[in-house]
């Protein structure tokens, strides 16, 4: 098998045995990309020259006899709203489409501290807003599974990298469901950590109290090195939660007897869910209880709610957070404004998307005097509702086990007519955030027509290990997570 | 004041804090620094960057909120508070509105009908904006380009806000000065007017004395730069709400601008049309629930306040409250004063040196107390002189300004300046003599019962001297010999 298919453990064994170098790596999966980038489109922009550069100096240092970390020589594909010092950031938005930060975020800066190697900035839904990355002002990404089908999204461009073979791993960011629902799509695994396990410090900021930075990977080992790298209490993000991180290596055990799982009524309705859907999943969750886990239904009753409840909250937020893109100090600036106000104006209307405009108008909205009772101060309470749904499912149970999409990829185009439509892609995985618990995403099947199906794996606060446990299990005795998209011409 | 009306005015003030570093950021707090020099990621809101609440800056929010008398919060939020501002990175304040750090105080202020209780609504914490330069003749109206300055963008900010418990323009005054003098003495602030260190709006309203449903709109004075121009434009707003109830209207609430050049509000162009800040807690901060042993330490380390100072300054030394008054006005001052009494035990003659000699000599050189140059030791040395006949208190003042200037101790000017008091009561028998030989008219006029005439006589000795002669012997000498 080509480097650029391995695992980022299998590579780390290789490298430290010396039977390939960092750099053959590296060359590997930019041959890939020479391969299969046209037909994706993961990426917006590539580091190619860095990551060669990075990649010598890890065999340097092999030579060396020095010991490498886990991540050494992996090439990482970052989401393009992650800031990277000296490296076009864009957020897949017009509005940014000059704007190198002088800074890294922590999560890159942690990576680069165990020498990873950066292939590059994947492309995404504006702003992280969607579930098809179809709304890049840079154009948009394909499956690789079925280049005519969307990869999911906002976190379209890590997905597909990390299947396709065009990184190892990747970062991306999930504020209802945009690590996992692309995972889901695209056959890998996507984790998004509790709320404040890992630093939002250099995230550009879409909804403050759901964003997450999570990470997509071909197994759920690689999943635990990577959250072992980015996870952890940041000074520069007071969200961040001052709670050690574990080893999760050591959560890759194989065996869920005795484990007791929760299966949510409300996940399994008939509407709008895709019938294959339902049957991977509830042969998934047979395949647990075979394994010895115990599998029973619970109800958390305010599981509808979530996605209005959701949309209100996360525009709300948003539209705070993206007043600050103005064209005054960087990013696109509107030419011959004659006045601030039409400056900002002239700015914001050329340089943002129309899904993004959308949300910004409905959470200026319901923040406004007069709605704010009524929407956002209500979203806030119903979000209390949500999350003791979950504490008290999690007093009876270790896990709760879902889909993580009500469908497979749907085509190219189909949903972009209808944003309400889009919005119940999400349906599966908002409450999570809204919840702050930590949700996994591993493939768990495919659709007759050859589509990965993704099963969700949920557990309280801080309890990654117990998702670990049970995905690992999962994974270790059955074979999707083997399977790779045949990319036409390849 | 006109009796038919009643004047209601409320303040608000930011005090700008001194913590070493800003609100939310580690850059610093540098109020001499060239533009955009003391700025990083966080403070120019570039995307990806989050808030981390200043410590310090929460430990002087609670110490501001004690000496205020205010309650302090058990738990408080930040607030985003949003608009659209060149001066505004973010695109929103983060400030705090309905769980604020502090609320429910008052101060006492001292007015002509005595002392009066001021209350305070709240005092809270909030990032400064960015300071706004306008080219041309510095006003926004008249320029074509600003410049944007975001050295001053998160700064720590203390805002205060009474109810509207003033009712004049003096009370307004004597409030501004309470405060301030209670920021200093607590020492968050240096609170330098003209440095923007402490600004102040006012609000005001007029209602008929007789029936106060019959009120004007309120009205928001802003770009008070200096108190006097707080005082002058809230004379105007009385004078227009007075217009206007009289001719029937009520006004409408607005926010007006002071206009310095032609001394009068006008209302202010649309800097933000609606004032709907879409007020929403802030995600990125969690939540301030100062622990209460802490608030404790910090209420038993607050120094001593204006208020006890002046009370202390009257009850152990004996002063008048207008002397006590006008030394805790300044704590430095006041503490100078304290020190020279530590060294020369006569606290009303060292407050009358203080008061009557120092402070003019201080504003004539545009001196701060800091920088003055007469130390109690200097202080109590002429003073030794005096009471020991060596000089008189005529050429003591004399002495005290050459200090002043000098930094040079009493006797050695004295010595210097040959400035020794003429006790020889021949010598001095001499001169009176030789005056009275001189000046005949004004010896008979005494003579004849118009005792004013010694004071030109006395006169005359001091000048031959050249103020030198011991002014006793002198008076004795002429008793003797008229």
């Amino acid at each position: 098998m080509d480097l650029c298919h391995l695992t980022a453990h299998e590579i780390h064994d290789l490298l430290v045995k010396r039977e390939v170098s960092a750099v053959e790596v590296a060359e590997s999966v930019f041959q890939q990309i020479d391969n299969v980038e046209e037909k994706i489109h993961s990426y917006i922009t590539l580091t190619r020259e860095d990551a060669l550069a990075k990649a010598a100096e890890v065999d340097s240092k092999i030579k060396a006899g020095e010991e490498i970390p886990p991540l050494a020589g992996v090439p990482i594909a970052i989401k393009d709203n992650m800031c990277t010092n000296g490296v076009l950031t864009t957020c897949g938005s017009k509005i940014l489409c000059n704007y190198v930060p002088p800074y890294d975020a922590t999560v890159v800066r942690k990576l680069k501290e165990q020498d990873a190697v950066i292939v590059g900035k994947a492309n995404m839904d504006e702003f992280a807003m969607g579930a098809s990355t179809e709304t890049s002002h840079y154009g948009v990404t394909r499956n690789p599974w079925d280049t005519s089908a969307v990869p999911g999204g906002s976190s379209g461009g890590p997905a597909t990298a990390t299947i396709a073979g065009e990184a190892i791993c990747a970062l991306g960011s999930d504020t209802g469901g945009s690590i996992r629902q692309p995972a889901s799509l695209c056959g890998v695994v996507g984790l998004k950590p509790t709320y404040g396990r890992v630093s939002r410090n250099g995230i550009v900021a879409f909804a403050s109290s759901l964003d997450q930075v999570g990470t997509f990977t071909k197994d759920v080992a690689d999943c635990a090195l990577m959250l072992n790298a980015i996870g952890g209490k940041d000074e520069m993000d007071s969200t961040s939660v001052d709670i050690p991180v574990p080893d999760y290596t050591k959560s890759l055990i194989n065996d869920v007897k005795g484990i007791r799982i929760g299966v949510p009524k409300e996940y399994f309705v008939e509407e709008g869910t895709d019938p294959e859907v339902t049957e991977k999943v509830r042969n998934a969750v047979k395949v647990l209880e075979k394994l010895g886990a115990i599998c029973e239904e619970v109800s958390l009753p305010h599981t509808d709610y979530g996605i209005a409840d959701y949309q209100i909250i996360s525009a709300a937020e948003a539209s705070a957070n993206l007043a600050r893109f103005d064209g005054t100090r960087y990013g696109y600036k509107a030419e011959d404004a004659d006045s601030v106000t039409q400056l900002y104006k002239r700015t914001r209307s050329e340089g943002f998307g129309a899904e993004v405009k959308r949300r910004i108008m409905l959470g200026t909205y319901v923040l406004s005097a007069g709605f704010y009772d009524a929407y956002y101060l209500k979203a806030q309470k119903v979000r209390t509702l949500i999350k003791n749904d979950f504490d008290q499912a999690f007093k009876r149970f270790d896990v709760l086990v879902t889909p993580t999409s009500p469908t497979p990829a749907f085509k190219i185009g189909e949903k972009m007519d209808d944003p309400l439509t889009m919005y119940l892609s999400d349906i599966f995985t908002v409450n999570c955030n809204m919840a702050g618990v930590p949700g996994m995403s591993i493939p768990c099947g495919f659709s007759s027509a050859g589509l990965p199906i993704g099963l969700q794996i949920m557990a309280k606060p801080f309890a990654e290990e117990m998702i670990f446990r049970v995905a690992y299990t999962f994974e270790q005795n059955t074979e999707h997570h083997l399977k790779r998209p045949k990319i036409s011409d390849e | 004041m006109s009796g038919k009306y009643q004047t209601v005015i409320g303040v608000e003030i930011h005090v700008e804090l001194t913590t070493k570093t800003k609100l939310f950021c580690s850059c610093a707090v540098d109020f001499e620094a060239k533009p955009n020099t003391r700025t990083c990621p966080v403070c120019l809101a570039m995307p990806g960057t989050l808030p981390v609440l200043n410590a310090k800056a929460l430990e002087y929010g609670i110490r501001a909120g004690l000496a205020l008398n205010c309650q302090i919060s058990e738990r408080s939020i930040f607030e985003r508070k949003n608009y659209f501002y060149p001066d505004l990175p973010k695109g929103f304040q983060d400030s705090q509105l309905h769980q604020p750090l502090s609320h429910d105080g008052y101060v006492e202020i001292n007015t002509n009908g005595g002392k009066k209780r001021i209350r305070i609504h709240r005092a809270h914490i909030e990032g400064d904006t960015a300071r706004l330069l306008h080219t041309g003749e510095g006003e926004i109206d008249e320029s074509l380009t600003s410049f944007v300055d975001f050295n001053r963008s998160c700064m720590p900010l203390i805002e205060i806000v009474t109810y509207p418990d003033m009712r004049s323009v003096e009370e307004m005054r004597a409030y501004y000065e309470t405060v301030k003098s209670i920021m200093q003495y607590i020492e968050v602030s240096d609170c330098d007017m003209e440095k923007g260190q402490f600004r102040i709006e006012a609000n005001v309203s007029l209602r008929a004395v007789d029936n106060p449903e019959i009120t004007t709109e309120r009205t928001e004075i802003k770009n008070l730069n200096s108190i006097r121009y707080a005082t002058r434009a809230v004379e105007y707003e009385i004078k227009r709400h007075t217009k206007a109830l009289e001719s029937g209207r009520t006004l409408t609430m607005e926010t007006r601008l002071f206009d310095v050049n032609k001394g009068v509000t006008r209302a202010m162009r649309s800097k933000e049309e609606a004032h709907d800040y879409r007020y929403f807690p802030e995600p990125d901060l969690v939540p301030v629930e100062p622990d209460r042993d802490w608030v404790e330490e910090i209420r038993r380390n607050l120094p001593e306040l204006p208020d006890a100072r002046r009370q202390r300054f009257m009850d152990e030394y004996d002063l008048p409250e207008h002397d006590a008054t006008l030394l805790v006005s300044d704590k430095k001052l006041a503490d100078y004063y304290e020190s020279c009494v530590k060294s020369y035990s006569n606290p009303k003659t060292v407050s009358n040196w203080v008061l009557n000699e120092l402070l003019a000599l201080l504003s004539n050189a545009r001196q701060n107390i800091d920088e003055c140059k007469i130390t109690p030791e200097h202080f109590a040395g002429m003073m030794k002189l005096v009471d020991d006949g060596t000089i008189s208190g005529k050429i003591a003042k004399t002495v005290y300004e050459e200090m002043f200037n000098t930094a040079k101790m009493a006797d050695v000017i004295v010595k210097e300046k040959g400035l020794l008091q003429i006790a020889d009561e021949a010598e001095i028998a001499r001169i009176v003599e030789q005056v009275m030989a001189e000046n005949p008219g004004p010896v008979q006029d005494y003579r004849d019962g118009k005792k004013k005439a010694m004071g030109f006589l006395i006169g005359q000795v001091m000048k031959a001297t050249k103020g030198k002669a011991n002014p006793q012997l002198v008076n004795k000498i002429f008793g003797e010999k008229l």
